[in-house]
């Protein structure tokens, strides 16, 4: 593999591909150190991933792994439940509503648990099975949980799911179905987060994506960059609006694009980076618009659960690429991200939850300020589903109910002035 | 009585190995951290930078995020329990 260590961000102390995510010295975060091959060409680089199979194993060359999960033929990787190579869609209806002239929707709710967290669980767990763990464990506001209790079921692991009590029904349902050991901690995010930082200590053979194994894990949101760059025909889109929770998908994405420019596999320049948060969770957003390079932990008080994580791990990494790219990190109201979710569905027919709301809102912020020139091409990152947060759009709209009779529809239908 | 410091696996190593350590005397937190410096002196320079808590360090007192609280002023009840935890899980 490419990956030659793990690195210190802060000191710069490396380590080995081990399951560790802190520095020993700084208590700094860990990431993958890659020594890629230079002597391949861009054209050798692009068949290799053209070759690969439809899912995010097509990257390999640029994942921490040993090598693709499953028999050795690259094309053959069938293990587990693989991600990725989900649509990017040309939302010209949502453009013209903005004022824009070139937006796409890449739609990651099209994963297999139906969030961009089967990208990271895939590789956590794949790097975490290389290693030799036979339990997967998370922390999680619920996409999470869906994707390690699903990974874990297909690859016949033994799964532990911590999740705060109060998660969305539908979260809850499409973890505890693929038999996981689902267990709802009475607290907030951060509360189950700190007890599995603590857990991760005491139980050193299990692997916990988001906590001892999170240098890899991380690595994997990495391919949303590469696959937004594969289907613009090698090409970098010239702003990126993507949520934060803890920071890692934003710095990521930005990560696998800089990577590609670098080895000349896409074209363009740098993307400009826009973080969306949610306003009852603005850590990031916060300290951006203070002006600050840290943040200042908070207490979640918001309708998207799947951003509500109040002590943001990558916080001071997302506040540096906004201001690097030329960026900059917004929030929105719960009003805006209902209203987020619609605009959404009724311009792309792309229903998603409460973090798209997030994202699709702020993207509407930016372009109606005038943050976002109309003649930029805009990629607008969507993470999961709207039917794991379907309250965020009960009453929003009216429906009729009727008898089965032509003029209970004529009496209720048309006296209304509905389209005919 | 006492104020029991729990110590995560990264800061073992400079802690003599030990995973908990009990402390008297100490009205805040940053004087409980004192007493364990004073037994540990190694971790005092992991855990801070120019007196105050690291960036990516976090203390709990009692589950709660010092941060939250007073900070290394912050005063602690007797029985009370600190957990020191590296900040940058999760997500």
């Amino acid at each position: 593999m490419g990956a030659t260590g793990l690195t210190c961000r802060e000191c710069k102390a490396p380590y080995g591909l081990e399951a560790r995510y802190v520095c020993d010295r700084c208590f700094g975060p860990l990431e993958v150190a890659y020594d890629l091959d230079t002597t391949l060409d861009v054209d050798e680089r692009r068949r290799r991933i053209q070759a690969g199979p439809q899912n995010i194993w097509r990257y390999s060359d640029f994942l921490p792994l040993e090598a693709p999960p499953g028999p050795s033929a690259r094309t053959l990787s069938r293990t587990g439940l693989p991600a990725g190579c989900t649509p990017l869609i040309r939302a010209d209806r949502l453009a013209d509503h903005l004022g824009l002239r070139e937006v796409w929707v890449k739609n990651d709710a099209a994963n297999p648990t139906h969030s961009f967290k089967d990208r990271v669980v895939a590789v956590g767990a794949a790097r975490a099975r290389e290693m030799g763990y036979d339990v997967l464990a998370c922390a999680s506001t619920g996409n999470l949980a869906n994707a390690v209790a699903a990974q874990a079921a297909a690859l016949g692991m033994e799964s532990y799911v911590l999740i705060p009590s109060d998660l969305e029904e539908q979260k809850v349902l499409a973890t505890g179905v693929y038999g996981t050991n689902l267990i709802k901690v009475r607290g907030t995010y951060d509360d189950v987060n700190r007890l599995c930082t603590e857990l991760s200590g005491e139980r050193e053979n299990w692997a916990f994506v988001n906590v001892n194994i999170r240098p890899y894990y991380a690595e994997g949101s990495k391919t949303l960059a590469y696959e937004i760059a594969e289907q613009l025909g090698w090409r970098v889109p010239d702003t990126i609006v993507c949520p934060i929770a803890s920071g890692s998908l934003y710095t990521k994405i930005a990560k696998g694009f800089e990577e590609w420019l670098a080895l000349g596999i896409a074209e363009g320049s740098a993307p400009v980076m826009h973080g969306a948060q949610a306003l009852g969770c603005s850590p990031v957003a916060g300290a951006w618009a203070e002006g600050k390079d840290v943040c200042r932990p908070v207490k979640p008080d918001t309708i998207a659960k799947s951003l509500a994580i109040g002590n943001p791990a990558d916080g001071p990494y997302a506040l540096d690429l906004a201001r690097r790219s030329g960026g900059s990190i917004a929030s929105v109201d719960d009003e805006e991200i209902r209203a987020g979710i619609r605009l959404l569905a009724e311009t792309t027919g792309v229903f998603t939850e409460t973090a798209g709301g997030v994202t699709t809102a702020t993207l509407a912020k930016l372009a109606e300020e005038g943050t976002i020139d109309p003649d930029e091409s805009v990629v607008l990152v969507i993470t999961g589903e709207g039917l794991k947060t379907l309250d965020a759009v009960r009453d929003t709209f009216t429906s009729f109910e009727i008898d089965a009779r032509l003029d209970s529809f004529l009496d209720a239908v048309e006296s209304v002035g509905a389209a005919t | 009585m006492s104020v029991t410091v729990k110590i995560p696996t990264q800061l073992r190593s400079v802690a003599g190995g030990e995973a908990e350590v009990d402390v008297d005397g100490a009205g805040t937190v940053g004087e409980a951290l004192e007493r364990v410096f004073e037994r540990h002196g190694e971790l005092r320079d992991r855990m801070l930078e120019d007196g105050e808590l690291r960036r990516f360090v976090n203390v709990y007192l009692d589950g709660e995020d010092v941060r939250f609280l007073d900070g290394l002023a912050t005063p602690v009840p007797a029985g009370a329990e600190l957990t020191i935890l590296p900040a940058v899980a999760g997500g």
